[in-house]
């Protein structure tokens, strides 16, 4: 557990900011980040909220869900429905796209992102 | 060792076909290929869709790096000028020799120009190569009327090409009594000629023309009767003549008209050189077609491969649409009374004529015509080329079954293994139906990649595709329309799971019904149902909505959405529409008409739009659903109460029509519209549902679309007055919502219903299915409960709070949108 001394832990926002298997941005100085509350699965993840496909701060307000035999966790951009994998932040419909992805850690109803 | 060395001379399909071949079977060859074009083989079947848009390079058939690939040594641009026989030499117009073992002569033919005085003049084409299309296409640009001489199958695409090239007159001339004398007789000639003539093309048959009038370019033809016709230009299409020049000159043996004569091995009369295509000449005959010439290409290929195989003739049944008319010929066309029978059917209000002749003891079709309608034309001719014993009542092939038991032994599962399906490619049915069943290839595309069928003329591509059907429902499979990895049910089958168990959030659906944790695919699809079940208030369960249902706006470039309420009929008190520009200045949006009568403000931060709505709704407005898989808009034209022509009141009744159905979602949104006459300014017909002012009440169209494949409805029902349009339009909308696929608009699920419009007509009109009661209660359940989404959005905090861009500084908006100046206006930086 040595490792999570070197994360820098910022607060985002409540936990009920985020709806229930859906997205939302938040503002971190400069950036803009989406959380994704999965509540089907009792897993939050956070990505960069902006669309490397065509440059739309959209990302957060997409659908997400999983693929493949283990379910691997996804957000779908609204734009052109490029999926992203919520976990590797590599664009599951087009090889040349990748996105950030943030550690998540959530404490007394708020949600925390490791930078 | 040395390879032997094969000369191909013209490089035209069939020369490109023998090299195909020849690869195919054996590598041990080296081969040169002559073209004189400057152009790689082309597809000249289908010349004339160079006029409308095909590029050479669509037409062409292969690439530099093909023949690099098989090392075939490639020489266009460059004539063989002289075979030396003796020293077993070819030299060309550029200085080159070579050497062969094999020499095979695939020149083709050229436009057959008669000696008529003054063909010469400036504005007279012949109609042959791309460059002679390059040609007509330039001269074309300046004249009025235009003319082709010659009334066969290549005379009429050639008019074809001149009316597509925008000629505004357009005359065919023929010397025979009848079109397509090679193809038709004068039955079927004389209906395809009023086919034409209504398409717009003047016919001159008998016409015999003495010579070309005019100074330097032709200004008219002045035929033997002693009638004179202007025209700016003129197409010679009067047939072929066989390219023997070079084997005329070597002394090879040539027909009296013309023509390489060559034996059932395609061997010349010297047995080391062969002829095939349009050059060679058979038992006194040119094969002007290219199926036969790809016959002889993969007969020459066998000779010379060591394979036995013959020419014995060639079936020269065709089949095309000539200008938007069908146009077959297959087996014995001609043959007559006494030597067959005859059955003809005729109907001069259609146009359609169709022939069969059929072995006097009634059991064997022997050919026919068909003019109008060809859609029979491959079944017959399998009917003809395997020999298949006719039904008890042979009119049947070209009437269809007129009721009583439908005849199993018609189909195309009950053609013979070895039945030619692709004539152009020699791919009989066992190939295909062994395709499907070993190696699982269930489209057309895999079966051309596979087996090559249908990538010829494509004429065979219906057959084939009724060959993967039976062949797949034969072997007991069959595709089921699912709807994603996680749903393993169709669209209606879900449907009605989510009502039968009154399931009404999408994760009990996933729970009951699927696997996984769902997708963008599902989620909608899920939300759609409900929706049209339980008309619940959508955004209770926003993130399963698409993007523009979950924020009840359609986002636009650079994130921000649109705002688009709903004014009905189109019609807007001034009022109205100062509170749109009001709203429109105030949040700084772009406002522009759209087409369905409506107006839309772009450019709106997620943030103001439940401010924006406030003010909408309080000036009266609802929502437009403009965001939703639902109803759009029902169009109208201005009707009976200010328009002089109109028969009644079509904005009132457009209103009527989209004040019911506002709000209902489906598989895809729906658009409507209402012509107060049958003028139909409302273009009623390019809609779902469109409705037609009469003098008796209103017509109904259904299934009209516009879009990227624009499709006209179609009338189902007549004079009905507005009670009765209502019940069948609730009928209509609900069958609709509960049975089409995802996303698939009205038109697209009537192309693929199992009996089309008249099945339709049977369920909506005559209630065959007897759910007519159903689904209009149905539908007034989803009318009954409808709700203005905005109100409820703007009347509660809660779902108010949900239209932040941060929701950690719910107040700011997102700093990346910007907007740039156009027009006194805004419009998306990005």
């Amino acid at each position: 557990m040595e490792t999570t001394t070197a994360i820098e832990w910022i607060l985002a926002c409540h936990t009920n900011d985020v709806p229930e298997n859906g997205g939302a941005c938040v503002k971190l100085g400069e950036e803009q980040i989406a959380i994704y509350n999965f509540t089907r699965r009792g897993e939050w993840y956070a990505t960069q909220n902006l669309c490397p496909h065509k440059q739309q701060m959209v990302l957060s307000r997409g659908m997400i869900g999983s693929t493949g035999a283990h379910c691997e966790p996804k957000v779908a951009c609204p734009f052109h429905k490029n999926t992203f994998s919520l976990i590797s932040g590599q664009c599951l419909t087009n090889e040349e796209y990748s996105i950030k992805t943030y550690a998540v850690k959530i404490a007394d109803g708020k949600i925390f992102i490791g930078i | 060792m040395i390879k032997p060395t094969i000369v191909v001379v013209g490089n035209g399909m069939v020369g490109y076909k023998f090299c195909e071949k020849l690869v195919n079977k054996s590598s041990d060859f080296r081969i040169i290929v002559f073209g004189e074009e400057p152009r790689h083989a082309y597809d000249r079947v289908h010349l004339s869709e160079y006029f409308n848009g095909k590029t050479a390079e669509d037409l062409s058939l292969s690439s530099r790096s093909w023949y690099e690939e098989h090392d075939i040594l490639l020489h266009l641009g460059d004539p063989v000028q002289e075979i030396n026989r003796s020293a077993k030499t070819v030299h060309s117009l550029m200085g080159v020799t070579y050497s062969y073992d094999f020499l095979v002569l695939a020149t083709g033919s050229s436009a057959f120009v008669p000696d008529i005085p003054g063909v010469e003049k400036e504005g007279v084409f012949v109609y042959r190569t791309i460059e002679d299309l390059e040609l007509i296409k330039a001269y074309a640009s300046n004249v009025k009327t235009g003319a082709v001489m010659g009334g066969g199958l290549l005379g009429l695409e050639a008019a074809k090409a001149l009316m597509d090239l925008g000629i505004e007159e357009t005359h065919v001339i023929e010397f025979a009594p009848r079109l397509m004398p090679r193809q038709i007789d004068s039955a079927g000639s004389t209906m395809l000629q009023s086919k034409l003539k209504e398409l717009g093309l003047s016919l001159h048959l008998n016409k015999s023309t003495s010579h070309v009038g005019g100074e330097n370019k032709i200004e008219a033809l002045h035929f033997n009767d002693e009638s004179v016709l202007s025209v700016d230009m003129l197409v010679i299409s009067a047939g072929i003549r066989p390219r023997d020049e070079l084997a005329r000159l070597s002394g090879l043996q040539i027909g009296t008209r013309g023509g390489i004569v060559v034996n059932e091995k395609m061997q010349t009369s010297d047995e080391a050189i062969f002829a095939i295509g349009e050059c060679a000449l058979y038992e006194g005959m040119i094969y002007g077609l290219v199926a036969p010439g790809y016959e002889m290409a993969d007969i020459v290929a066998a000779q010379i491969t060591g394979i036995s195989k013959l020419f014995y003739g060639y079936d020269m049944s065709t089949k095309l649409k000539l200008i938007g008319v069908d146009v077959a010929s297959f087996g014995d066309a001609f043959v007559t009374e006494p030597d067959c029978r005859t059955i003809v059917f005729e109907d001069t209000h259609k146009g359609i004529y169709k022939r069969i002749n059929i072995s006097i003891d009634g059991k064997y079709l022997l050919g026919g015509i068909l003019i109008g309608d060809a859609d029979a034309y491959n079944i017959l001719l399998q009917t003809v080329n395997n020999k298949l014993i006719l039904p008890p009542n042979p009119e049947d092939l070209i009437l269809g079954t007129r009721g009583g038991a439908e005849n199993e032994g018609a189909g195309v599962m009950s053609l013979p293994d070895d039945a030619l399906i692709c004539s152009c490619e020699a791919v009989n049915k066992a190939t295909i139906c062994s395709s499907v069943i070993d190696l699982g290839i269930t489209n057309i595309d895999g079966i051309k990649k596979c087996t090559k069928a249908g990538t010829g003329c494509g004429g065979c591509i219906p057959l084939v595709k009724d060959l993967i059907a039976g062949t797949m429902k034969a072997n007991g499979q069959y595709i089921k329309n699912v709807i994603c990895e996680h749903f393993d049910y169709s669209r209606q089958e879900l449907f009605d799971l989510v009502k039968i168990n009154k399931l009404k959030n999408y994760d009990l659906v996933l729970d009951h019904f699927g696997k996984g944790d769902g997708c963008e695919v599902c989620k909608p699809v899920v939300a759609s149902i409900m929706s049209s079940l339980w008309n619940d208030v959508i955004v209770k369960q926003d993130t399963i909505q698409d993007s523009n249902d979950r924020f009840l706006a359609n986002i636009q470039k650079g994130g921000t959405y649109s705002v688009v309420p709903r004014i009905p009929g189109g019609e807007i008190t001034p009022d109205k529409l100062i509170v749109l520009g009001q709203v429109a200045k105030r949040y700084n949006l772009y406002t522009k008409i759209t087409g369905g009568q409506r107006i839309d403000l772009f450019g709106a931060h997620v943030n103001d739009l439940p401010a924006i709505w406030e003010e909408l709704i309080d000036a009266g407005f609802e929502s437009g659903h403009a965001y939703g898989k639902a109803l759009r808009t029902v169009k109208s034209c201005v009707g009976s109460t200010w328009c002089r022509f109109g028969l009644h009141d079509s904005v009132s009744f457009a209103i009527e029509i989209e004040e019911r159905y506002k709000g209902v979602r489906a598989p895809h949104k729906i658009k409507g519209g209402v012509s107060g006459c049958v003028r139909e300014c409302a273009e009623a017909q390019a809609k779902d549902f469109g409705i037609i002012a009469t003098e008796k009440g209103w017509n109904l169209y259904v299934c009209g679309n516009g879009g990227s494949k624009p499709q006209h409805g179609q009338l189902l029902a007549t004079d009905i007055d507005k009670e009765t349009l209502v019940k069948y339009l609730d009928r209509f909308l609900m069958f609709y919502i509960k049975t089409a696929e995802p996303l698939s608009r009205t038109a697209t699920w009537l192309n693929k219903m199992d009996g089309g419009l008249s099945y339709l007509k049977n369920v909506v009109v005559n209630d065959s299915l007897g759910l007519a009661g159903q689904l209009e209660e149905e539908m007034q359940a989803l009318v009954n409960t409808y709700h203005c989404e905005w109100k409820e959005v703007v009347d509660n905090p809660d779902l108010r709070k949900r239209f932040t861009h941060f929701v950690n500084a719910p107040e700011e908006k997102d700093p990346t949108v910007k907007f740039d100046p156009m027009r006194d206006q805004v419009k998306a930086k990005w």
